[in-house]
């Protein structure tokens, strides 16, 4: 009897505190979208959640259409995308919860210009890359290198970076048909650091093995090296923004504390450790 | 009395103590077969029909929704022009509400359920979206085309910019081009390549594990071959990256690393274990009566392999091609890996984006239900096309090669 007695009191301590738990543990912040974003998202849960023992952060890749998708079918708290949201996404969101989702700018991602070790240009302008990019210009020696054909290398139509290169540096036009598409940016350096004619972009942060060159706004403009420095100041000229949209009607309490946290210092110091670039001063809360 | 072991288990027992075990076969034969009389075998049967039932609707549930989300494609609903008609927000009472409904792509429930002020919210970012058009690209002659439409899928078009004609996929654009004959070509250039490599050697392997090898040798090839397939093409994928693209690259000095050649390479690999398993089942259910005829004839190991057992098994291992193409034209990770995109053409050292890596790489990342989307489903839908039609094929060899020993279909 006295054992039975024990054994109840146990069990409603025991299932008490294992209520009180779960009733703590009640926020979860689903976070869905890019893959580009998905490390540094994960690093960030990581860093909030052990400062937040009570707030869960579950992430998940799959892409920034993927990511809307689910921010349209309210499936997901937050979508990180690597791309601006297009017309028809937010067309879509308006027609599921009526407004429009709010965008914040959550990182920079500078991109360097590749070339191989041994190739002796060292700075390029943004008109020379439209030109070699879109097919214009076939050879180094145009360019005042050796003479030799250029080979590009460029990503696939599913990056973000390939789709900011298209926008911003060939004016919306289309790349040449010559032009690989690498499967990665790692792919492309590697292709790079062999291939003595290649030129190709990628992520800033990323390019052991090949040269990052200097770029120039225009012919008259300084070249710019793509230092962290330069790149957080505005000087270096290719650069974009990496996003996190919300449901304005869910941006309060824990999610809008810890859209708040990325963009503080704290958050910001984190992104560094991935391979991106910290907001400006001005764009940051607090 | 010991009786050895015959083909059929009862008919020895029947034999041996028939009148003992009377009873007791009645029952495991189970000559009361009602429903009612074994319960539970009843109900595992139904459930074993229910869960093969369920793989089926499953596979027609999958096609019906690939099917569903490339229909408007077919029926030309879908429109990717750069440069559309614009209805501005403030003229949202002089439309009729059909065209407003229509010019929004909303159903007619959802339309009738939407508040005013949201209709006009979408009005105005349809208009913004308008305004955000580089000025460079509203008067382009191929602004207000449908890229989309059938003619811009499947014919070469002379998009400005372009000096000729060309098949160009590039469907992140202005003006987006889904011309997807070349992933229709490189689709096939890689797996092609992939059987040429695959076939011989599989089926040389079939002939010498079935037909020439000692028992002992056979006992452990064969295993060891059919082991390859446990192998996740994600391995092969980055093993044919790392090592293959390499090595082939210090023999042909080609110029693009990540070629046709090396998926091919790195595809045959995933096939073999296919081709050689099913080929060496077909070569092995010869009837040993046709080997030792030919032996009997004066003919070598060889011979007999070669020009007897081959050729009677020619259609179980016609099915066997078939179905490794099967399975390479549907592989994703390995060509998603190892290829890469660039002009359209059958040179084998030039790079191919397959159908499937196609597929992959740009799903995630697509505007979902937009033209590209779309797009992507009906690859899909025609890459299911060609594997059923590969596997049809393979059936109805197999039934042809069952046929012709067995006597059934």
């Amino acid at each position: 009897m006295k054992t039975l007695k024990t054994i109840i009191i146990a069990g409603t301590i025991a299932s008490s505190v294992l209520l009180s738990q779960i009733a703590e543990a009640a926020t979860t912040i689903v976070v869905k979208g890019s893959d580009t974003l998905v490390i540094l998202a994960q690093k960030w849960a990581e860093v909030y959640m052990s400062k937040n023992p009570d707030v869960k952060i579950q992430v998940t890749g799959g892409g920034s259409g993927t990511g809307f998708a689910a921010l349209q079918n309210q499936t997901t708290h937050l979508c990180n995308a690597s791309r601006k949201i297009k017309a028809k996404e937010i067309q879509a969101c308006i027609a599921a919860f009526g407004k429009r989702p709010t965008e914040y700018k959550v990182a920079l991602d500078g991109l360097s210009i590749y070339v191989n070790q041994d190739n002796p240009l060292k700075e390029i302008t943004i008109e020379q890359l439209e030109l070699i990019f879109t097919g214009k210009v076939k050879n180094w020696k145009e360019l005042g290198g050796p003479d030799a054909p250029i080979v590009i290398y460029s990503r696939e139509n599913s990056s973000g970076t390939y789709e900011f290169f298209k926008e911003h540096i060939l004016k919306g036009k289309d790349f040449a048909a010559s032009a690989q598409t690498m499967p990665g940016t790692a792919a492309i350096i590697q292709a790079i650091a062999k291939d003595k004619k290649g030129i190709g972009y990628g992520g800033a942060a990323y390019g052991v093995g090949v040269k990052h060159l200097n770029v120039k706004s225009d012919a008259n403009s300084p070249a710019v090296e793509p230092t962290e420095e330069n790149i957080v100041g505005g000087t270096y000229p290719i650069w974009r923004y990496l996003y996190v949209y919300v449901n304005p009607a869910l941006d309060k309490g824990e999610i809008a504390k810890y859209l708040n946290w990325i963009r503080s210092d704290q958050g910001q110091a984190i992104v560094k450790e991935v391979g991106y670039y910290p907001l400006p001063k001005n764009l940051r809360e607090n | 009395m010991h009786i050895a072991p015959a083909p059929s288990g009862h008919q020895v027992k029947q034999g041996g103590n028939m009148f003992n075990q009377n009873k007791n076969l009645q029952q495991s034969v189970g000559l009361r077969r009602g429903a009612f009389s074994r319960p539970i075998e009843y109900v595992i049967e139904k459930l074993l029909f229910l869960i093969s039932l369920t793989a089926i609707i499953a596979i027609f549930f999958i096609f019906a929704f690939i099917g569903k989300e490339a229909l408007p494609i077919f029926f030309g609903k879908t429109n990717s022009a750069l440069v559309q008609e614009v209805i501005k927000p403030e003229d949202i009472d002089k439309y009729p509400a059909e065209k407003i409904r229509d010019y929004l792509g909303l159903s007619r429930s959802k339309y009738k359920k939407m508040p005013k002020d949201t209709l006009i919210m979408l009005l105005e970012v349809k208009a913004e979206a308008h305004k955000e058009i580089p000025e460079s690209f509203k008067n382009d002659k191929d602004a207000r085309v449908n890229t989309t439409d059938w003619k811009y899928l499947i014919m070469p078009h002379q998009w400005s910019g372009y000096d000729k004609p060309v098949y160009i996929w590039q469907p992140v654009s202005n003006i987006p081009k889904f011309n997807f004959m070349p992933l229709i070509i490189w689709s096939i250039k890689t797996t092609l390549l992939g059987i040429l490599f695959a076939v011989p050697i599989s089926v040389a392997a079939a002939i010498y594990v079935s037909q020439l090898a000692r028992p002992s040798i056979r006992e452990i090839a064969k295993p060891i071959i059919e082991l390859f397939s446990g192998i996740p093409s994600v391995v092969i994928g980055f093993f044919a990256l790392i090592v293959i693209a390499t090595f082939f690259q210090e023999i042909f000095k080609y110029e693009i690393r990540l070629n046709a050649f090396v998926a091919g390479v790195a595809l045959s690999l995933s096939v073999i274990p296919i081709v050689f398993s099913i080929s060496e089942d077909a070569l092995s259910s010869v009837p040993r009566s046709y080997v030792e005829g030919a032996y009997a004839l004066g003919s070598t190991k060889w011979q007999a392999a070669w020009q007897v057992v081959v050729p009677a098994a020619s259609s179980g291992i016609l099915a066997a091609v078939v179905l490794g193409f099967g399975r390479a034209i549907g592989e994703t990770m390995i060509v998603l890996m190892v290829t890469s995109a660039s002009e359209m053409t059958w040179n084998i050292f030039a790079g191919a984006r397959t159908i499937t890596a196609a597929i992959a790489a740009e799903m995630a990342e697509v505007v979902f239900g937009g033209p590209h989307y779309r797009i992507l489903f009906l690859l899909g839908a025609l890459l299911f096309g060609f594997t059923f039609l590969a596997n049809i094929i393979a059936q109805s060899a197999i039934a042809k090669f069952k046929e012709k020993f067995e006597g059934t279909k």
